[in-house]
């Protein structure tokens, strides 16, 4: 079985994995860091997107063992030093850009990647990068106003 | 997922060894073969992760032509100075950025999917495949339905598009890629790619055919002539051997194959 070593919001985490171990199984029941959804399982709804070496992929189409040195950083990552919410889920929250939920883990991590490349991204181009998310409570208005949000904040 | 064993070679002598063993396949972005493995369309005993051993660049060489490392994603084409303006388009229009972020080119030529982007633009431009034995021309590369040239354990390592214009050699002048996109898969539910060469148009077609990706020569014929979109308006393309899903049949897909080549001549320019 491989072992594998890669920093976790972080923390330099470690383990034993098998060749087909998916790295959102690993967050998830190794790691305890639930924070991370598996939706859909097929690549389509982004409920697990994750950052791996600063881009957003999804963590159930990416093996573990391939993410052997990286640097990911989950959910969990996104908060203050002191717990409280990070920009990017305090302006979900403020804008009401979640229902239930679900999907925002994986919202708030390819937002944060959109953002890294684009500091000010217009409401064409933020539903462009969303392409890859799925949300069935909102019908995206908010979220979209959330990411408009959190752009604002971020570069204020 | 059945489970395998699981190796990421440092060096490409390594790749090549390690896919050697029996039932051996090569891993690249995984974001075709990780689902394929999941729903156990495929059990390799061993994947050969590529990740540690390609090339992910994407550079201008010799006397201009843009050269595509076999590791280079979606994303990095799509964001590249060196890349030109059709490339970075068709690499921006797979799937979504998170496929982009990790799929890669030599995966994506390599599992030569009926409805997948690459292989229309590779053999649209007349592209050459290099591999860790040889070079290949696109149109020795493409066969069939997920078939292609390239041998057991055979590694894509660049691929090299055609784009300098200051030499006598041919090469791609203008070139645009016209996708109607399948909204669930985000691959093609037809594509197609002209490229206006200076020794004549090419036409590639995917998402249509049903033995995968191929030109159109009727329309390579009238575009060399009059390249215009009315020069291919009175062009009929036949359905027989067209894909027909519940996305659509084999009549509306050969509908869509002249309706996209004309506009695609429009914004080609």
């Amino acid at each position: 079985m491989p072992s594998i070593v890669m920093t976790v919001n972080g923390k330099s985490v470690s383990g034993e994995v098998e060749g087909r171990t998916l790295l959102v199984q690993f967050l998830r029941e190794d790691l305890g860091l639930t924070g991370t959804h598996v939706g859909c399982d097929t690549s389509q709804c982004g409920a697990c997107v994750v950052l791996m070496n600063g881009d957003s992929v999804k963590a159930c189409t990416v093996l573990a063992a391939s993410a052997d040195g990286a640097e990911v950083q989950t959910i969990e990552g996104m908060a203050n030093a002191d717990g409280s919410l990070g920009v990017i889920q305090q302006a979900f929250q403020d804008n009401h850009g979640l229902q239930c939920g679900f999907c925002t883990p994986g919202m708030v991590m390819s937002a944060a990647d959109l953002l890294r490349h684009n500091a000010s991204p217009s409401d064409a181009e933020i539903r462009e990068w969303l392409e890859g998310n799925i949300c069935r409570c909102t019908g995206y208005h908010n979220i979209v106003k959330s990411i408009q949000a959190a752009a604002a904040s971020l570069s204020a | 997922m059945y489970n395998f064993d699981y190796l990421k070679p440092g060096s490409l002598a390594e790749a090549v060894e390690a896919l050697k063993a029996e039932e051996a396949v090569a891993l690249g972005g995984g974001q075709t073969l990780i689902p394929t493995l999941k729903q156990r369309l495929a059990s390799p005993s061993v994947l050969v992760d590529l990740g540690g051993c390609l090339d992910r660049d994407v550079l201008v060489v010799r006397d201009g032509d843009c050269q595509v490392g076999g590791g280079a994603t979606h994303a990095a084409v799509a964001a590249s100075q060196h890349a030109p303006k059709w490339l970075r388009a068709v690499a921006t229009g797979i799937g979504d950025p998170q496929v982009r972020n990790l799929g890669t080119i030599g995966g994506s030529l390599a599992n030569n999917d009926p409805a997948a982007c690459y292989p229309a633009a590779v053999l649209g431009a007349g592209a050459t495949i290099t591999t860790n034995a040889r070079t290949i021309a696109a149109d020795d590369f493409f066969r069939d339905l997920f078939e292609t040239a390239l041998d057991e354990g055979e590694i894509i390592t660049a691929v090299t598009f055609p784009t300098a214009a200051s030499t006598g050699q041919s090469a791609v002048r203008a070139a645009n890629y016209q996708k109607f996109d399948q909204p669930a898969s985000r691959f093609a539910l037809v594509g197609v790619f002209v490229a206006r060469r200076t020794d004549g148009v090419r036409v590639a077609v995917t998402g249509a055919s049903a033995s995968g990706v191929h030109r159109w020569g009727a329309a390579e014929a009238a575009l060399s002539a009059d390249f215009s979109a009315a020069a291919v308006a009175g062009l009929g393309v036949a359905p027989d051997g067209m894909l027909g899903d519940l996305h659509g049949s084999p009549e509306y897909r050969a509908h869509l194959v002249g309706v996209l080549t004309r506009r695609a001549v429009a914004a080609c320019g």
